[in-house]
């Protein structure tokens, strides 16, 4: 089905060339940290994981919300979402792509990173999230391309695929709580150290990844003759309304545990991010952005009308889209790292290069995506022909 | 049998991989094994677990700066600070972020955290602490790391592999007392004094204080506590008649952040 | 063939790219790798001295192995002494013992890594030039 890649209008291969474009800049630079060392980016010796873990995490949280739509159809039939799970299937395999990229390029010695294979170490979760994240990806390969494959012919998909979709089902959750679990067994990062990083994870994935869904399918159907269906849509910005409500929730838990148990050493990482310490806040305006996004878009989403129209629901979803990136991103790698051990501060900002490296993997993302989506898009016009 | 072309191509794919595959994944895993002629030197000073007493009455700035020189020395360690050449200068914000530091001063409020007091004396507020990787017992560092390149010997130091080191920085995140450095770029130019007998490190590792186990396993004491004059007291604390152990048993000692769990074993007599 | 035409040129670009080190070192022949032993630590031992830990064709096949055992035995198990063939001690140490003797890196092990295409990384933690750190102008390992 390749071959549907390969033709399209001049507004594909433009968006492509621009990809493209994108990606090589960011290759290039790459290459040139592959020379230099991590050195050109903003990292140092106490914000030791800065913008490219950030968006691995998020990204990750992505790829498993793509099971908010595979789950109500492989486990239960809802047939609304039929034309819609081979997207949330592919939007998964683009991101753990893009999530893999992350780590990688974030490695000291990448030339060394088939070390976690030769010397496996089960009680590290570095080694455990390489296992996830690689099965994860092999398993939304499998059964969006051989699903969309049997859709082509007209034939029901074969039993395999279907009992590996109900397995990516429940793996899903899984990746990002193992991504979780890299942040909190971590006993010096009081801002990480929570029983609540694994559901706060898990419901920023199951909004911002159906929400990031619904805009892309929204795009979709404004350029191509492929409508999701107006129930799945409508069905998909419910579930992005509960889950933004369960993530401001599990926020202010964390906030009332830290403020009113009143410890210096769980406060200090909220201080910072919110309000600054002893001069030092840059995080401070993107913080109160993500926060006041994120209450904004449930209040919004929580309002049918608001819902109902195509044009504001799509708005709220890249709302929440952008606040819950800030606080899972940047927020999340800041405010564990800031204040160090010491009690020190020490900020961090991404370079230039770092951010157009960023960039660059985010288009390489896209770009996958773009070309499984010609694909699904294309063979469903095929077959409505 | 029918076998159609699809099939076919999928079959050979399929067994081409596995041959290679398999025949490298052999290679790869199971090297060839030299004979097994090593012996621990005679020489080399052992114990069960080695730990350390710092006794900061007896430490002052000008001692502790010799330690810390004679640390940067022996392992040539960079100092982005104080370039030689000139044309590496670079400004303080990235020599701060570019820091290596295996030991190096703390003031009582960065050293201990949870302890400070607001009206503790006046001369422990100011006093600067000798901070340096505690080796601990129960290394969180050495639980994160996805490739055993950093691990604890037997004789309790926490050591690492450089050769082995991914660059992932895991052990950096799960360290809660900040003791570890990264070679963000090449050390090389900022390195001002060279130890021909001990290797630089690449850009891309991790790097942090190993009790100079390079020099334990030659029969001597670590640089450190050479060079401290007595200030530092380093043995065996399994050992019930060894130096550490009179001295926890006449002091009281105090650890970096104990309620942790990490088991910290370099101990602070204080005042 | 559907498209024939650009497949056969495919197939003659891809054959030119495949075999062009081929034929642009034909007719040329690479000089044999000479490492040299002459250095001041060796040429201060007597004759008879001048051994390495091993045989020089045992060393020659297998002193990658060797020395990878070597990091294993010094740093993971702290046995940081080696019994030579011939029973006399040496210290683990590619730094210290192999180096002490074979100061001439670039004149004996780069000749055969060089002519085989082979870059190992040791250089970029393990290479003493002191001369060229004083200065900060060392590059990095090969």
């Amino acid at each position: 089905m390749f071959e549907k890649a390969l033709v399209g209008s001049k507004r594909y291969w433009t968006w492509v060339a621009f990809l493209l474009a994108l990606t090589g800049i960011g290759a290039i630079l790459y290459l040139w940290q592959l020379k230099v060392g991590l050195k050109i980016t903003g990292m140092g010796r106490d914000v030791s994981w800065g913008f490219y873990i950030g968006n691995f995490t998020y990204l990750v949280g992505i790829a498993a919300g793509g099971v908010m739509v595979a789950l109500p159809f492989y486990l239960h039939n809802y047939k609304a979402f039929g034309r819609i799970v081979v997207l949330g299937e592919f939007m998964a395999v683009a991101a753990v792509i893009m999530c893999l990229s992350f780590i990688i390029i974030d490695l000291g010695k990448p030339m060394r990173a088939f070390n976690v294979l030769f010397h496996p170490t089960p009680n590290s979760i570095l080694f455990w999230d390489m296992v996830v994240l690689n099965v994860y990806l092999l398993l939304n390969i499998f059964v969006g391309w051989n699903a969309l494959q049997a859709e082509r012919n007209d034939v029901p998909p074969p039993t395999w695929v279907k009992v590996l979709a109900v397995f990516s089902v429940a793996w899903a959750p899984l990746i990002h709580i193992v991504t979780a679990f890299i942040y909190q067994g971590l006993p010096g990062r009081h801002y990480w150290l929570t029983a609540i990083m694994a559901p706060r994870f898990l419901a920023s994935a199951f909004t911002s990844g159906p929400a990031l869904l619904l805009v892309i399918a929204l795009i979709i159907k404004r350029y191509t003759k492929f409508d999701p269906g107006e129930v799945a849509i409508q069905t998909i910005g419910k579930i992005v309304t509960y889950c933004i409500i369960i993530n401001v929730a599990f926020f202010f838990f964390e906030v009332f545990t830290s403020f009113y148990s009143q410890i210096p050493g769980h406060m200090q990482h909220f201080k910072y991010l919110f309000f600054g310490l002893k001069g030092h806040g840059i995080m401070a305006p993107l913080m109160w952005i993500s926060i006041i996004g994120m209450i904004t878009a449930s209040i919004l989403l929580v309002i049918p009308g608001i819902r109902r129209n195509e044009t504001t629901l799509a708005l709220c979803c890249i709302l929440v889209v952008i606040s819950t990136w800030l606080d899972k991103g940047p927020g999340l790698m800041a405010g564990g790292f800031i204040p160090n051990p010491l009690h020190e501060i020490v900020e961090y900002w991404p370079t230039l290069p770092e951010a157009l490296i960023t960039l660059g993997v985010w288009a390489l993302g896209f770009l996958i995506l773009t070309v499984l989506y010609k694909i699904a898009i294309s063979v469903h016009e095929e077959i409505e022909v | 049998m029918e076998v159609n072309r699809r099939q076919f191509l999928k079959s050979i794919g399929l067994f081409t991989i596995l041959g290679i595959g398999g025949w490298s994944a052999f290679e790869l895993l199971v090297p060839g094994q030299i004979e097994a002629r090593y012996a621990r030197k005679k020489e080399a000073l052992r114990a069960k677990r080695w730990a350390m007493v710092i006794d900061m009455t007896k430490m002052d700035e000008e001692i502790a700066k010799k330690c810390i020189e004679a640390c940067r020395r022996i392992h040539n360690i960079p100092d982005f600070y104080h370039p030689v050449d000139p044309k590496y200068k670079v400004d303080p914000k990235k020599a701060r972020r570019w820091e290596i530091k295996w030991i190096w001063l703390e003031p009582f409020e960065h050293a201990f955290p949870d302890l400070e007091e607001k009206f503790m004396p006046e001369s422990l507020k100011e006093k600067l602490f000798v901070v340096l990787c505690n080796n601990c017992d129960n290394p969180p560092c050495v639980r994160v790391c996805p490739t055993k390149a950093t691990w604890k010997r037997e004789d309790g130091i926490v050591m690492i592999d450089f050769h082995r080191c991914i660059g992932c920085r895991f052990c950096m995140a799960a360290c809660p007392f900040g003791s570890r450095s990264f070679n963000w770029g090449d050390p090389r130019p900022y390195i001002n004094y060279r130890n021909p007998e001990f290797p630089t490190r690449e850009k891309g590792v991790v790097e942090k204080c190993n009790f100079c186990a390079e020099r334990i396993d030659q029969g001597l004491l670590p640089a450190c506590v050479e060079a401290s004059n007595g200030a530092i007291a380093f043995g065996d604390i399994l050992d019930p008649n060894s130096e550490v152990r009179r001295l926890l048993r006449e002091h009281y000692t105090i650890r970096r952040k104990p309620h942790l769990g990490t088991e910290p074993q370099v101990y602070y007599i204080i005042m | 063939m559907y498209d024939g035409g650009k497949v056969i040129i495919g197939l003659i670009v891809l054959f030119i790219i495949c075999t062009f080190p081929f034929f642009y070192n034909m007719g040329r022949a690479a000089k044999a790798p000479e490492p040299k032993l002459d250095t001041p630590a060796i040429k201060k031992l007597p004759e008879w001295e001048r051994v390495c830990v091993q045989p020089t064709p045992w060393m020659r096949a297998n002193h990658m192995r060797l020395i990878d055992q070597w990091r294993n035995w010094a740093l993971r198990e702290a046995n940081r002494e080696y019994i030579g063939f011939n029973g006399k001690r040496y210290t683990i140490s590619l730094q210290n013992t192999c180096l002490n003797c074979h100061s001439n890196y670039d004149k004996f092990c780069d000749e055969c890594h060089s002519y085989m295409g082979i870059k190992p990384y040791c250089w970029g933690c393990h290479l003493q030039k002191p001369k060229e750190w004083a200065k900060g102008e060392l590059k990095e390992g090969r």
